[in-house]
């Protein structure tokens, strides 16, 4: 048998317990190729239980147990880091509870809280950066461990209560649509809820950055009094929690 | 040919992060530190910051679990890019992996998989040592597997595979002393016969571990301490080594560090090098 063939009998092992490949690998193998298997399938049930605490309290052992060994059986691993077998969980809890936004939600939160965990560093825009703006022609680059999300549940407050140790709210739809943010600030990762408006802004100035773009967005939606007013707040606000990486075509930045 | 470090002899533990606090804010007495490469491997935030910290006291091996380096497919360009700018970043005494296979294909395991100890997969494994050795700019160091089951048509054993690997791409090796054990026990080959075997001078870096009995097999769990037969045969590495780097590696069950550097202290009384 060639190596490549080997290798290909082995991932089909470990995929789907294929006795014919169990067989080609070696008529004395069986012993050795379980011990591989159960590693295989204890360490991607590991890694989702490490990366999703909360997600699993919430769901309790049967439940979560259950949609693990679901998604490694539809979702065998591709990256070279195990970290990354986390990213489509959420995609298949999604699948599995169609109708519980309140786990998607909360598997956006502990994916997110990961992600900004280890995202490139970025340090706060200092105040004196801000001098002289040519504001219709800035940009805002925001720091790259922000992520967003549309909220529809009150997924934060039970990720907040699970991560203080304290017994979660029951779960509830919020009365308007909302918004979750997450990201880091030196080594704190911090999850805020935003009202709709805020979630949109942060949307488009991830996706565009101009400042004025932002403005106009906000005027059109409040009014021309009150949408330049939220710009200044919503920019002082970002500034102020650091969510602001850079302000490009200013000087001495 | 790479050329190596120059030869480094001291004791050391692997860096994990229920310990980070001790290597942070005292000073722990070792003379390296072994990390997890893959962990570190990362864009940014507190892992690279401790790793930072670390390397600033204390010499730093990076030890890979994810080369994947007897893949019939080749190596990842983009795992080798990323090892490559660790590496850049923070000088480590040792670049190492080991001698195992995780990628098929778009497949990744992330388990260290057994290769057949045959002419194919030694041509094979020593080119891909060559691309890796040739990208990062230095000899690397390949650990020994613990293995739970022999592969057929094999033509050598796994310590000929890794004197003529050694020899061919002038890697190094980790030897990986209960790794030894626990494959000779469930493989029922003479572990001295292996020690006597391995060309010693290759040897830069030794690894000392705990197992786990299974239900048919011994296992590499890493999850307690280094029993008593695995001393016994660190002794006789030492006895054909020399001094060379030399850790205890625990994953699981993590005392607290004064546990693992008890069992350090067994290491250099054996060395002959007690503190």
């Amino acid at each position: 048998m060639s190596l490549s063939a080997m290798q290909e009998d082995f991932r089909a092992w470990l995929m789907t317990a294929s006795p014919a490949a169990a067989r080609r690998i070696g008529s004395d193998a069986a012993a050795g190729l379980a011990v591989y298997q159960n590693n295989y399938r204890a360490q991607l049930v590991g890694c989702l239980e490490t990366s999703f605490p909360r997600v699993h309290e919430w769901m309790g052992d049967e439940a979560f147990l259950a949609s693990a060994i679901a998604h490694i059986d539809s979702h065998p691993p591709h990256a070279w880091t195990l970290d990354a077998y986390a990213d489509g969980f959420g995609k298949t809890l999604i699948a599995r509870y169609p109708d519980n936004p309140d786990l998607h939600e909360l598997a956006w939160i502990e994916h997110a809280m990961s992600r900004a965990f280890v995202a490139a560093d970025a340090a706060p825009l200092p105040a004196a950066a801000l001098e002289g703006i040519d504001w219709d022609a800035a940009t805002l680059i925001l720091v790259p461990s922000l992520q967003v999300s549309a909220a529809t549940t009150n997924a934060r407050d039970i990720w907040t209560s699970l991560s203080d140790g304290m017994p979660p709210p029951a779960s509830e739809m919020l009365e308007a649509g909302a918004g979750l943010v997450v990201w880091r600030r030196a080594f704190g990762c911090f999850l805020h809820q935003v009202d709709a408006v805020e979630h949109d802004a942060l949307i488009q100035v991830q996706a565009h950055g101009r400042f004025d773009a932002l403005c106009a967005m906000l005027v059109e939606r409040l009014g021309e009094a009150e949408g330049i007013a939220r710009a200044g707040v919503l920019l002082a606000s970002w500034l102020g929690n650091a969510l602001v990486a850079n302000i490009a075509d200013i000087k001495n930045v | 040919m790479p050329v190596f470090s120059p030869p480094f002899a001291g004791y050391g533990l692997g860096l994990r992060k229920e310990h980070y606090q001790d290597f942070l804010e005292t000073e722990v007495p070792v003379d390296f530190v072994e990390v997890i490469s893959e962990n570190f491997m990362v864009d940014g935030g507190r892992p690279r910051h401790v790793l930072r910290e670390v390397r600033s006291r204390y010499p730093v091996v990076l030890h890979g679990v994810s080369m994947s380096v007897g893949s019939s497919d080749g190596l990842d360009r983009n795992y080798l890019q990323r090892l490559k700018a660790l590496v850049d970043e923070f000088d480590p005494l040792y670049v190492s992996d080991h001698l195992s296979w995780s990628r098929i294909a778009g497949f990744n395991s992330h388990d260290l998989l057994p290769i057949p100890y045959t002419d194919e997969a030694l041509n094979l494994v020593c080119a891909n040592i060559a691309v890796a050795q040739d990208v990062l700019g230095r000899a690397m160091l390949f650990e020994n597997p613990s293995s739970y089951l022999a592969l057929p048509g094999a033509t050598m054993t796994e310590w000929e595979f890794l004197a003529a690997m050694c020899d061919r791409t002038g890697c190094g090796l980790l030897l990986d002393v209960n790794n030894v054990f626990v494959s000779a026990t469930n493989h029922g080959f003479d572990a001295h016969a292996y020690i006597d075997g391995i060309p010693a001078a290759r040897v830069r870096q030794i690894h000392l571990a705990g197992h786990s009995q299974g239900r048919e097999l011994l296992i590499d769990t890493h999850d307690n301490e280094v029993c008593e037969a695995v001393w016994q045969l660190y002794a006789r590495v030492r006895s054909r080594v020399g001094p060379v780097a030399t850790m205890i590696e625990r994953d699981d069950n993590i005392p607290p560090l004064a546990g693992l550097l008890d069992e350090l202290a067994v290491a250099r009384a054996i060395g002959g090098d007690e503190a």
